[in-house]
C-alpha cells in the first residue's frame, strides 16, 4: 500500500511554470458557471512526447514535441458544454469558459467555488521520467531490439522497433472544490519481426511492453531483448502454421494479454454512459448472472507502475479497485462524473479523456479476472479438441448487441489434451453477456499484460491494461477457414 | 480564421532551421476550428466549440533526420522546436534514401478544388442543433421499435494546412467539412441492435437531408433485429458499399510503399501481374474537385494526381512517397501523408473501385445461398499473408432474396483468393468519404457460425 501525502498546489507544475494561482482557477470556474451551469471543471495539460523508430537496422526517425492546453467543461442537468484553448493566457481561458458556459441559459446558481487541496498518493514514483533522460540512452533500446531479433533466428529478415514515451502534467480544478494535479510518465517499446523460409511467404510477429516506469525498467526488468526475442519467436512459429478451424469449438486462453477478451466482452458494456442510456447489452442487469461462478472481474486503476493506472482520473477523482463481476454476478458499472451524478452513484475514478481537447467519459483502467484454482496444464489436458490462444492483435465490440471479436495472432490446436500445430491468425467472436457463462475452468496463474494496450472509444484513445489467468471457454466461434 | 502570418511563420521556421545547421527542412502548420452538437432523445446532450493550431518541423543534416512539433507558436516555442529537431538528428542513423523531393517534382494542381465552402462557416449554432435534432427525430419516428437512440450529431471542421520546404515550396489550402449522423437503437423482445447512417460533405448544400439520414439509419437498425448465427459453411459473400469500402482499406495497406519495400505485403513484387479478377479496377484519384480525398499537393509538396492501382485485375502501381519511391527505384505517386511530425507516411486520395453495369439488386439476385454483409468488426486482416478473418453481421440470401438477419459470425478467407474471386460489381458507386466501392460479390468465403 502506498502512502498518501498532502498536496501543495503552489509546488505544482502549472503554478510553478505558468504562474496559475488558486484564485485564477476559482475565477475561471465562476466564468464557466456564469450562465447557470450545475458543475464545471478545468483540465490543464502539458504533454511532452518523444519517439524513435528503427527499420532495416537504421534509426530512421526521431521526434519530440510539446502540446499545451486547457479544456473547460460545464454540466447543466444532463447537458455538457465544452471548449478548449491551446493558449493559457487568462483572456483565452476566460473565452473558453464563456463558450462552455452557454450550455446553460440563466443566472448563475453557484457564486463561488473554494478549491481544496486534497491528499495525494503516487502510484508511479518515477523520479526521472524516461522522457527526461538522454536521447542517446533511449535510442540504444531500439538498436538492441533489432540485434536480438535478428540474432534469434536466421529466418528473421525484417525488424522494426519503436520506443515512445511521454510525460503528461495535469491540473484539474472542479466546482465541487476538487483541486488535483498529477505527473504521469508513460513509456513503451514495441518490436515487430518478419520471418521467411525457403522463399516462402513471410510471417509477422509482434511484442512490446512498458508502463509508468523509469527508463531502468527497460534496462533491468524487461530489456529490449525480452520483447525482440518474443516478436521473432512468434514470426518463426507462424511459418509452420496451419489453417484455423471455422465454427464453434472449445477455446483455452493463455494468461496475460488474452485478457483483451474481458475488455471487449464485458468491459465496454459496463461503462456507465451506455448503461445510463440503456443502450448496452448489460443495461439493467446488475445483480444478474452474466458469467460462470468461476469468474470475478475487476477494474483497478491503482496498480503500481501499470500502463492503465492513474493517481487521479481525468476529472480529479481518485482511481480505485472496482469489482465489475463477482463470482459471475454483475456488481457495478464504471462511472464518470456525469453518469454518476445522473444515476446518483459515486464516481469510481474511471472518467478519462485523450487530451484537453476531449470531453471525459467512463473508461477502463486495468481490467482483469482473478485467479482460480486450476493448474494451467490440467486445463489444456482437459480439452479433447480445441484451440489454445496466447497472443492477440486486438478486438472490438458492438455494445448494443453485445457481439464482440478479438483477433488471435498466436494460437495452437489442442488435440487429445496436447498442443499440436500452430494455427494462422483467426478472429474469435462471441456475445458479451453470454460468452463468460461458458468458462468452465480458471487457472491459478493470473498475469497482467506487458503494457501495450490502447483503447479507442468514440474517437478517443487512452492507455489501458488487461490481465487474465489461463481459462477454458467451452464454446466460442472461431473464424478460420478449415 | 485570421492568422494571416502563418505562411510567413512556416517560411521563417525553414530559415531558422537552415541557420541552425540543417541542410534541408520541411515545416507543416495546421490550424482548425471544430464544432459539434449532439442530441439524444430529442434533447441537447453536448455542444463543443474550439480552435487550435500547431506546427511541425523535420530537418536533415546530411542523411540524418530529426523532427519536432509544438502547439506553442510564439517565437520562443518555435525556437525550441527548431533546436529539438536539430538535437534529434544527432541520434538517428544516416539513411541513404532520406531526403526531400527533387525541386522539379514540387508543385500544386492549379484551379479551385472546392475543398472549402463558406456556407459551412456561416451556419449559426441553433441551426446546427436543429439539424442534429431532425436527423435523430426522423429515426425515432420511423418505427415504434426504434425506442432508444445514441443520438443525432452535427459536426463541422474548418481547417487550414500550410506546408513549406527548403527547396522553395510554400503552399497552403483551406478545407471545410460537415457531417450529420443518426445512431438509432431498435428493440424487439430480447433483441437490441444499433446502426447508423452518416452524410459528410465539404459544403453544407451537398449534405443529405436530416429526414433521409434518420430514416435510413432506422431501416438499417431494424433489419438487424432477431439476428442469429448460421451453420458454418462456404458460400458466396456479397459486400454492400459500406463493407466493400473496407476491402479498399485492405488493398491500400497492401500497396502501401512501406509494406512493399519491407516485403510485408502479399502484393509485394507483383507489379504487372494479374492479382485480381478481370472485372476489378481500383483507382486512387486525389484530383477530383470537392471530394474528401482531394488536395492540391501531398504532404511533401508534390502535386496530387490520379494513380491506377489495379487495371482489370492487373497490379499497375503502388502508392508511394518520395522515400519509398527511392527505396523501390520508382517515382513518387504524390501520396505522402503525415501528421505534424516525423517522416512522411503514405495516404490515399479518393480510393475507389470502378463501378460495373448490374444493379445491386441483380447482384443479390445472382446468389442462391449466401451472405450479404452489412457490418464488419475487428482487425483480423494480415496484409503480410493476406489472411482475412473478421466478425460480421448482415442478412442471409436465400434464392436471390434477402431472407433473415445474421449476427455473431465470422467471414474468413485469404485476400489473394478474395480479389481473384470478385464475381460481379454493381453500379451503385457513391463517394461518401475518401474510399468508395459499389456492391460486389466474392464467389466463396468461409462463414463461421454454429
Amino acid at each position: 500500500m502506498l502512502g498518501w501525502s498532502y498536496m501543495a498546489f503552489s509546488e505544482s507544475f502549472f503554478a510553478h511554470r505558468f504562474g496559475i494561482t488558486r484564485s485564477d482557477l476559482e475565477s475561471y470556474l465562476a466564468d464557466a458557471l456564469s450562465r447557470g451551469g450545475d458543475y464545471a471543471d478545468l483540465y490543464f495539460e502539458y504533454l511532452s512526447t518523444s519517439s524513435m523508430s528503427l527499420d532495416e537496422s537504421i534509426v530512421k526517425s526521431a521526434t519530440q514535441g510539446v502540446s499545451v492546453g486547457v479544456g473547460v467543461r460545464v454540466i447543466a442537468g444532463e447537458r455538457t458544454g465544452y471548449a478548449y484553448s491551446d493558449d493559457l493566457s487568462p483572456e483565452k481561458i476566460r473565452k473558453a469558459a464563456k463558450v462552455a458556459a452557454c450550455i446553460a441559459a440563466g443566472p448563475a446558481k453557484i457564486d463561488k467555488t473554494s478549491l481544496e487541496e486534497g491528499m495525494r498518493r503516487n502510484l508511479y514514483p518515477v523520479l526521472v521520467s524516461p522522457n527526461e533522460t538522454a536521447f542517446a540512452e533511449r535510442v540504444e533500446l531500439v538498436k538492441r531490439a533489432d540485434k536480438a531479433a535478428r540474432d534469434y533466428d536466421s529466418r528473421i529478415f525484417q525488424v522494426q522497433a519503436t520506443y515512445a514515451d511521454n510525460l503528461r502534467q495535469v491540473l484539474i480544478a472542479t466546482s465541487g472544490g476538487v483541486l488535483s494535479y498529477d505527473r504521469q510518465p508513460l513509456a513503451r517499446l514495441s518490436v515487430s519481426a518478419l520471418a521467411r523460409q525457403n522463399g516462402g511467404p513471410p510471417q509477422r510477429g509482434h511484442a512490446g511492453g512498458g508502463g509508468r516506469v523509469e527508463l531502468s525498467y527497460f534496462l533491468d526488468e524487461k530489456p529490449p531483448e525480452y520483447f525482440a526475442v518474443d516478436a521473432a519467436r512468434q514470426a518463426v512459429v507462424q511459418l509452420d502454421a496451419v489453417e484455423a478451424p471455422a465454427g464453434e469449438t472449445t477455446v483455452v486462453l493463455g494468461p496475460g494479454w488474452p485478457g483483451v477478451l474481458l475488455h471487449e466482452a464485458v468491459g465496454h458494456g459496463l461503462e456507465a454512459d451506455f448503461n445510463r442510456k440503456q443502450v448496452s447489452a448489460f443495461s439493467g442487469r446488475i445483480g444478474q448472472q452474466v458469467a460462470s461462478p468461476l469468474c470475478t472481474v475487476i477494474d483497478d486503476g491503482t496498480i503500481r507502475n501499470r500502463r492503465g493506472s492513474l493517481n487521479v482520473d481525468d476529472e480529479g477523482n481518485p482511481t480505485a479497485r472496482n469489482v465489475l463481476i463477482e463470482k459471475g454476478i454483475l456488481r457495478g458499472y464504471l462511472q464518470d462524473q456525469l453518469s454518476s451524478r445522473i444515476l446518483g452513484e459515486q464516481p469510481t475514478g474511471n472518467g478519462r479523456r485523450e487530451s484537453y481537447e476531449h470531453i471525459p467519459m467512463p473508461r477502463m483502467t486495468n481490467t482483469f479476472m482473478l485467479a482460480g484454482e486450476s493448474d494451467p496444464g490440467d486445463i489444456i489436458r482437459s480439452v479433447p479438441r480445441g484451440l489454445y490462444c496466447v497472443n492477440f492483435g486486438g478486438g472490438q465490440v458492438d455494445i448494443t448487441s453485445g457481439n464482440f471479436v478479438f483477433s488471435a495472432s498466436e494460437s495452437y490446436l489442442i488435440e487429445d489434451g496436447k498442443l499440436t500445430r500452430p494455427v494462422r491468425n483467426a478472429t474469435l467472436v462471441g456475445n458479451g453477456p453470454e460468452a463468460l457463462k461458458y468458462v468452465s475452468m480458471v487457472g491459478n496463474d493470473l498475469q497482467l499484460d506487458e503494457g501495450i494496450g490502447i483503447c479507442g472509444k468514440e474517437g478517443q484513445s487512452v492507455p489501458v491494461g488487461v490481465g487474465i489467468p489461463t481459462i477454458r471457454v467451452d464454446r466460442m466461434t472461431v473464424g478460420g477457414t478449415a | 480564421m485570421s492568422s494571416n502570418h502563418l505562411p510567413e511563420l512556416a517560411a521563417d521556421c525553414i530559415r531558422q532551421a537552415l541557420a541552425a545547421g540543417a541542410a534541408d527542412a520541411e515545416c507543416t502548420i495546421s490550424e482548425g476550428e471544430e464544432f459539434s452538437a449532439n442530441i439524444r432523445m430529442r434533447e441537447v446532450e453536448s455542444l463543443k466549440e474550439s480552435g487550435s493550431r500547431a506546427a511541425g518541423l523535420r530537418i536533415l543534416i546530411g542523411k540524418n533526420t530529426g523532427s519536432a512539433y509544438t502547439s506553442d507558436l510564439s517565437p520562443e516555442g518555435i525556437r525550441q522546436m527548431v533546436a529539438a529537431a536539430i538535437e534529434l538528428a544527432k541520434i538517428t542513423t544516416a539513411d541513404p534514401h532520406a531526403g526531400l523531393p527533387d525541386a522539379g517534382e514540387l508543385g500544386a494542381i492549379p484551379g479551385d478544388l472546392r475543398l472549402y465552402s463558406e456556407d459551412i462557416a456561416q451556419l449559426e449554432t441553433p441551426r446546427k442543433i436543429e439539424l442534429a435534432r431532425e436527423a435523430e427525430a426522423a429515426a425515432l419516428d420511423a418505427d415504434p421499435r426504434i425506442s432508444n437512440s445514441e443520438g443525432g450529431s452535427f459536426d463541422t471542421h474548418l481547417g487550414r494546412n500550410i506546408f513549406a520546404n527548403s527547396r522553395g515550396f510554400l503552399g497552403e489550402y483551406r478545407t471545410s467539412y460537415c457531417s450529420l449522423a443518426a445512431v438509432p437503437i431498435a428493440r424487439e423482445g430480447e433483441s437490441m441492435e444499433r446502426d447508423y447512417w452518416v452524410s459528410m460533405a465539404r459544403r453544407f448544400a451537398a449534405l443529405e437531408l436530416p429526414a433521409d439520414i434518420g430514416r435510413i439509419a432506422a431501416m438499417r437498425a431494424l433489419r438487424r433485429l432477431g439476428g442469429k448465427k448460421v451453420e458454418t459453411q462456404r458460400v458466396p459473400v456479397v459486400f454492400e458499399p459500406r463493407t466493400a469500402s473496407s476491402l479498399l482499406g485492405n488493398i491500400f495497406e497492401a500497396v502501401h510503399g512501406e509494406s512493399v519495400y519491407r516485403q510485408a505485403s502479399f502484393l509485394a513484387g507483383k507489379l504487372g501481374e494479374k492479382v485480381a479478377s478481370e472485372n476489378l479496377t481500383v483507382i486512387d484519384d486525389a484530383t477530383t474537385p470537392g471530394l474528401f480525398g482531394t488536395s492540391p499537393f501531398d504532404d511533401e509538396g508534390v502535386p496530387s494526381r490520379r494513380t491506377v492501382i489495379l487495371e482489370k485485375g492487373v497490379l499497375r502501381n503502388y502508392l508511394l512517397n518520395t522515400y519509398t519511391a527511392r527505396k523501390l527505384g520508382m517515382k513518387t505517386t504524390g501520396s505522402a501523408s503525415r501528421g505534424l511530425t516525423g517522416n512522411a507516411g503514405i495516404g490515399h486520395g479518393n480510393l475507389y473501385i470502378e463501378k460495373g453495369a448490374p444493379t445491386p439488386e441483380s447482384v443479390i439476385a445472382s446468389v442462391a445461398n449466401g451472405f450479404y454483409v452489412t457490418e464488419l468488426i475487428g482487425s483480423g486482416v494480415n496484409v503480410v499473408t493476406g489472411d482475412y478473418s473478421r466478425g460480421a453481421a448482415g442478412i442471409w440470401i436465400r434464392n436471390g432474396e434477402l431472407a433473415y438477419p445474421v449476427s455473431e459470425v465470422t467471414i474468413a478467407g485469404n485476400l489473394k483468393d478474395m480479389l481473384m474471386n470478385v464475381e460481379m460489381i454493381a453500379s451503385d458507386l457513391e463517394f461518401r468519404g475518401s474510399t468508395a466501392a459499389p456492391t460486389l460479390v466474392i464467389r466463396e468465403m468461409t462463414v463461421g457460425g454454429r
